[in-house]
């Protein structure tokens, strides 16, 4: 099974130690793991403002950048989400509807594909607040989101909870959206921002000390709040947590 | 409408919050409350998943057979002794209710809310024209008397406190403004109510649900005023949307179940009024009215608004509406749902709307009749974008960013080059509000020594035989 690795943009330049975690991750169960080095962004900024002209070009190389994998990972929901729903700037052929179906988030791949069972290697002694993103949860289906009745199961909590030492905490708002929305926290600072900091609140009443996300980039906007708000939290992508680093 | 002035949602929203810090937590945590309500009735029903379905189903089935069903639902109700009227828009449905009241020389009504007739500017018409029109719901009363449209579909005022209903009570009907009791204020209004329906020559509502086999018509409220108001004047005038449509009396009931479920957890409303034609003595006009909804029906990204049953519990679950209040969204409807419709009416005045959004995706999961809104204001911004309603620096910024990501080489250099110019960019420059909406409220990233890229062509590109970059 040959897996393309798809390290999103900002994980590239801001986040690199996650893209190190997810890579070192797969490795561990034995795939083999490709990093196309022609690779920049999956389209999705673009597309988030409606902009399909400009978001085509993006996504054309993204399809040319992955087509010839078995499997596309990437640890970050709202990208993969794009572009497995959403990834529609350019003419629906074969390679992209095969590149379409076939790319996982690092979460749900690890969890249904290569259906892990332990995680020896890590061990995790903090309390930790989740966040799902809403990409992920209701776009992805890693989790049965809050609003729809069924028997609940979230698959990011399932391998966390696989980590030696590592205690989640409950929240109040487990799936509410923490207010990142891509282009949104700039478009509607004031509304992100107060979305952001309820968030951090909550985690913050539940008394974790680490929150961790397979979605970077709410992580970033989470981190920034609390940064400026002088709380301490400390944000982590899973694949680091379930790596056992790197930090 | 009228005005075409684009709505800037984000500054209204902005305002919202920074008036104080009192009236967006209360909003937010009162509403977050009607969603935690909502999930605990949904789960006291198993089937709850399949009642969506069968629900978002008969929907759309009956607004694929509209043209039949209306007219079935209008010869039933003429036979059972209603007068019928067409409505192709606003204009049309406020003229017929004028020539009603003209012709029975009625001057002052009391009205129960309706969203449609809210659509229609309906009051400012009958006003100008002399009538005295009354709401009788109290949210509804509240915002009447502030001068100020519905916030929320179910809960006009929500966006109030006690305080500032007390302030309102005490300068329009004289009420004490030191006291905030809502039984005081609630009992000081129904006083001041009761004359009205009592002098009122027409009581006016809405409809909920109009049943094609019948030819009667649904009423939902949890304080009987639409029934008080529809028993005690001597004519009762419904205004109807084409698309409140169902098929038999059976259907209701899958309705009923999740209506008042979806909008404050509770099994049902107080009052679930039939309406079957004119109480002895009385008249009932009913008006069925367009107003846009058949132009919404052609296109085919969008009509599956129409099944909207008016709940409210998008907004109750939206994070972007609990914190902006439902005024900021400058519409007859706000919240999610309202993102979707309002553009519908006037796409460059609500050009705006689809940016105010995070697309969580929750509205989607939580709606009774599973119309998938968030993906349509995903579909929205595509016609915002294509039809250049946006800001012209929002597009360059865009364009700029979508010829970079094009070409692997310019973002490498703009990788570069921006985490060049925030490590030497002085903060006063980063946390600029003009310059840079991000930093007001949050610290900027912090950009890596080394990206992943780079360590990856250090530690693992030599065994990488797709390594070699394009010329």
């Amino acid at each position: 099974m040959r897996v393309g690795l798809f390290i999103p943009c900002y994980i590239d330049a801001i986040y690199p130690e996650a893209g190190i975690a997810t890579l070192e991750l797969l490795e561990r169960f034995g795939l083999e793991v490709v990093y196309p080095l022609n690779q920049t962004c999956c389209g999705q900024p673009m597309a988030n403002e409606g902009d399909q002209q400009h978001s085509a070009a993006a996504e054309q190389l993204f399809v040319d950048n992955f087509r010839e994998f078995d499997y596309i990972v990437g640890p970050a929901g709202s990208c993969v989400k794009h572009v497995k729903l959403h990834l529609d700037a350019i003419p629906q052929s074969p390679e992209v509807l095969h590149v379409r179906e076939r790319t996982y988030e690092l979460v749900e791949f690890l969890h249904d594909i290569v259906k892990a069972a332990a995680f020896p290697w890590a061990y995790f002694r903090y309390k930790v607040g989740l966040h799902n993103s809403c990409s992920s949860i209701r776009g992805l289906g890693i989790a049965l989101p809050s609003e729809t009745m069924g028997t609940p199961f979230n698959k990011t909590a399932r391998l966390l909870q696989m980590v030696e030492g590592l205690e989640l905490v409950p929240m109040d708002r487990p799936d509410e959206c923490c207010g990142f929305g891509g282009t949104f926290c700039v478009t509607d600072e004031a509304v992100s921002a107060s979305m952001g900091i309820d968030k951090v609140h909550d985690y913050m009443r539940h008394d974790a000390e680490f929150v961790v996300s397979p979605d970077m980039s709410c992580l970033m906007h989470q981190q920034g709040i609390a940064r400026k708000a002088g709380i301490h939290l400390k944000f982590l992508h899973v694949a680091q947590v379930l790596n056992g680093g790197p930090f | 409408m009228g005005d075409d002035k684009k709505v800037d949602v984000a500054a209204h929203a902005a305002a919202f919050l920074a008036q104080d810090d009192v009236h967006e937590p209360m909003h937010d945590k009162n509403l977050w409350a009607a969603r935690m309500k909502r999930d605990a009735a949904a789960r006291e029903v198993p089937e709850w998943e399949t009642l969506r379905e069968l629900a978002s189903q008969i929907k759309e089935h009956t607004l694929t057979h509209l043209y039949d069903y209306l007219l079935e639902f209008e010869s039933n109700a003429i036979k059972r002794g209603a007068k019928v009227y067409w409505a192709r828009d606003a204009a049309e449905h406020n003229q017929h209710v004028w020539n009603i009241l003209q012709e029975k020389n009625i001057s002052a009504v009391i009205k129960s809310k309706s969203m449609l007739q809210e659509e229609c500017g309906m009051t400012a018409f009958l006003e100008n024209r002399g009538i005295t029109v009354t709401e009788s719901d109290l949210g509804e009363r509240i915002q009447q008397l502030d001068d100020q449209p519905p916030s929320h579909i179910v809960m006009p005022a929500i966006h109030k406190t006690a305080e500032d209903v007390a302030q309102l009570f005490a300068r329009t009907i004289g009420t004490d403004p030191r006291n905030t009791d809502p039984h005081y204020l609630t009992e000081a209004m129904r006083d001041n109510a009761r004359r009205r329906f009592l002098e009122a020559g027409a009581g006016m509502t809405g409809a909920n649900f109009a049943i094609a086999e019948t030819g009667s018509f649904v009423v939902c409220t949890n304080e009987g005023n639409a029934d008080i108001g529809a028993a005690v004047p001597p004519v009762h005038i419904a205004s109807i949307g084409i698309e409140k449509l169902l098929p038999k009396v059976k259907d209701l009931g899958i309705f009923i179940r999740l209506l008042s479920r979806s909008a404050l957890g509770t099994l049902a409303t107080q009052y679930t009024s039939h309406f079957s034609g004119p109480r002895k003595g009385g008249e009932l006009h009913i008006i069925l009215t367009d107003n846009g909804r058949s132009k919404r029906l052609g296109m085919p990204d969008f009509w599956t608004s129409l099944k909207c049953i008016r709940c409210g519990a998008c907004m109750n679950t939206c994070p972007v509406y609990r914190r902006s209040g439902g005024l900021a969204y400058g519409a007859t409807y706000s919240g999610p749902i309202g993102i979707i419709l309002d553009p519908t009416f006037d796409e460059s005045r609500y050009s705006e709307l689809p940016y105010h959004s995070s697309l969580c995706g929750s509205c989607t999961a939580v709606c009774p009749v599973k119309i998938n809104i968030s993906d349509q204001i995903l579909q929205w911004r595509k016609v915002m974008a294509a039809k250049k309603y946006l800001p012209v620096s929002r597009r360059l910024a865009f364009g700029a960013a979508g010829k970079i990501f094009e070409h692997p080489q310019l973002f490498r250099s703009a990788e570069t080059m921006a985490s060049g110019a925030i490590r030497f960019t002085p903060d006063f420059l980063l946390y600029n509000r003009v310059l840079n909406p991000w930093g007001r409220h949050r610290e900027l990233p912090h950009f890596a020594g080394q990206t992943f890229r780079e360590w990856y062509l250090q530690y693992r590109a030599k065994n990488n035989e797709h390594g070699e970059q394009r010329p």
